[in-house]
């Protein structure tokens, strides 16, 4: 009985979890439009529903219905798999973030390391997207991914383990705990270099502007999502978006206390307290959100060459540096 | 409860699966998959000890082995890129150029 | 059979299965693939053996370092794949030979097998202080010679691969 309680609890969390997400990535997409939109002096989609607010259903039935092409040339099986590929493992890092101290669907001694896994999980589907299809574009956009998220997943890893030093744990809302204890309640101005590696990371390892080489649609029209359409576009689509979501989640609970806020602010204002913290968490994540679609809107496309320096020569030596300075302090200061 | 001897039968199963695809497979990066193989089915039979024997020294070892294994790795396919330079063919019996 | 050991069998005949799926694909990349799925599998075998720390280092560095430089380097080589070549290498049969000695040695051998006495480590223990901080305290105290010997070993293939894999321009290194 006590099995099957669980059981249904734990189903409801993980439908509305899933649920939201959706909804949430429908209007990601409507947001990151309007905010374009308006960075470039123009009003973005108005023509569907009021607002242009019913645009993402429009085109969410318009890639639905679209014929599913499949190329010749491409190995028709691993050509299926590839998109559920990049997106199971994304749809899974989502069951062990914490939105807030109660809500997690599982709460695993081994959190933030099972991110880093699925993250790791997730490449394959775009080597093989572009392996298996067949042509050129996708062919060399699926090495481009390969060779960039192999590079960037070391100096997140390392940036990481300054966190994981900090809090003396892997558990997501033990790093949360632990950082309330410290004055802004946030790691961020600490670990200020360990957080900007990850930032310029975590854009390189969704493929964001302005790390977006494996789609850069001047050299290699779409990259490995050239030969894809319909729906199976679309799930690749679905997991970048859920991907952005993931890795603003991981900026938010490891560098900017999660669900928390100051505690400085709620001396001043007590009431904020009685703000369920799942508010504060969303408040954070879309922030990050928002900086992700901004830096599209300002910041021009890399060269592959200056992305792998930027990665090698750059971030992971900083984010080592980082990690040896936050062990000297953790030793010998605090 | 699970008994041990399964565990380390399936080990066997594993290493000898991965050990006869060493020996007589022609290519050579499918050698190098059954070396990983044969890795993991130690890595097995080293975790499912540790865990009856309540010894924490066999996943230690476990540990060494995997980190053994990725430079291995690393080194060994750099070797056959170079070697695919100067021959580009993955077929074990091109590569006799020591024969005489 | 109880439900640890329906568990156990459900990997027990994947893991095996999808290793000689591995090893008979003529096609790489698709060796590639169900080698992924097995690394999976004995992931959450390790589950099992209460050893959450190596499900997720089998994860990350089998599945996300090492496999993804396997298929790196496969698309890199690109090679056309010949399909009417034989699989196996001439004269595959006397090194079968070979694999089957090897396994009766270990069968004797396997018979003899004495399990020791019980270490400290209990489950209890284990689940109490997290893997994590078990597999942590082992390796910086017991173990930090070996450790500090693990991180030369990654250090030097690092330099020797990227030497042997270096392109040489015009004769000069």
């Amino acid at each position: 009985m006590e099995f099957l309680y669980t059981l249904i609890i734990n189903i409801i969390k993980v439908a509305v979890v899933f649920g939201v997400t959706l909804l949430h990535v429908a209007y990601a997409t409507y947001f990151e439009r309007k905010v374009i939109g308006r960075m470039q002096c123009r009003l973005g989609p108005t023509e569907v529903g009021p607002m242009g607010l019913l645009q993402p259903f429009a085109d969410m039935f318009k890639s639905l219905f679209k014929e599913d092409i499949i190329p010749t040339k491409a190995d028709k099986a691993v050509f299926f798999i590839a998109p559920v590929i990049v997106l199971a493992p994304t749809m899974t890092s989502l069951s062990v973030i914490p939105f807030s101290e109660k809500f997690i669907i599982a709460d695993i001694n081994v959190g933030m390391l099972f991110i880093l896994a699925c993250a790791s999980l997730s490449v394959y589907g775009i080597i093989l997207a572009g392996w298996s299809s067949g042509s050129k574009y996708a062919f060399f956009g699926g090495i481009r991914s390969a060779a960039q998220v192999i590079s960037y997943e070391i100096a997140m890893g390392i940036s990481l383990a300054s966190v994981f030093l900090m809090a003396g744990s892997v558990r997501l809302d033990e790093i949360v705990k632990a950082q309330y204890e410290y004055p802004l309640s946030m790691y961020a101005p600490h670990l200020i270099i360990g957080f900007v590696v990850f930032l310029i990371a975590a854009f390189a390892e969704t493929n964001r502007t302005p790390f977006d080489l494996p789609e850069a649609e001047t050299e290699l029209v779409a990259g490995y999502l050239t030969e894809y359409s319909g729906f199976r576009y679309a799930l690749f689509f679905l997991s970048e978006y859920v991907a952005m979501f993931i890795m603003s989640s991981i900026m938010t609970l490891c560098f900017f206390g999660g669900w928390t806020i100051p505690r400085f602010i709620t001396d001043i204002l007590p009431f904020l307290l009685y703000v369920p913290g799942i508010f504060w968490f969303l408040l954070k994540v879309y922030f990050f959100i928002f900086f992700y679609y901004w830096v599209r809107a300002t910041v021009p496309r890399y060269r592959f060459d200056q992305l792998m320096k930027i990665g090698w020569k750059v971030l992971i030596p900083l984010s080592l540096f980082n990690l040896l300075l936050v062990a000297f302090v953790k030793r010998f200061v605090l | 409860m699970v008994p041990l001897s399964w565990y380390i039968v399936l080990s066997a199963g594993l290493f000898f699966i991965g050990f006869f695809t060493f020996l007589t497979r022609r290519n050579v990066l499918m050698m190098f998959l059954s070396v990983e193989i044969m890795f993991n089915s130690i890595n097995i039979a080293l975790i499912a000890m540790s865990h009856y024997m309540q010894d924490i020294h066999g996943q230690m070892i476990a540990f060494f082995v995997i980190a053994n294994a990725a430079a291995g790795v690393a080194v060994g396919l750099a070797l056959i890129i170079a070697v695919f330079r100067n021959k580009p063919s993955l077929n074990l019996e091109d590569f006799n150029l020591l024969k005489g | 059979m109880t439900l640890p050991q329906i568990f156990f069998a459900y990997f027990f005949v994947m893991i095996l299965g999808l290793a000689v799926m591995v090893v008979t694909r003529r096609n790489l990349v698709h060796a590639v693939l169900w080698m992924l799925l097995m690394f999976v599998h004995i992931g959450g075998l390790y589950l099992f053996l209460n050893a959450e720390f190596f499900a997720i280092i089998q994860i990350i560095v089998y599945a996300g370092a090492i496999l993804v430089m396997f298929l790196f380097v496969l698309l890199l080589l690109n090679v056309k794949q010949s399909l009417t070549a034989s699989l196996f290498i001439r004269g595959w049969q006397g090194r079968a030979m070979a694999v089957v000695f090897l396994l009766l040695v270990f069968v004797i051998s396997i018979k003899n097998l004495v399990i020791g006495p019980r270490g400290e480590y209990s489950i209890q223990r284990i689940e109490q202080q997290g893997h994590i901080k078990v597999i942590g305290e082992a390796m910086f105290n017991d173990y930090i010679l070996p450790f500090m010997i693990i991180g030369l070993i990654l250090f030097v293939p690092m330099i020797a691969a990227a030497v042997l894999a270096m392109r040489r321009h015009d004769g000069s290194s």
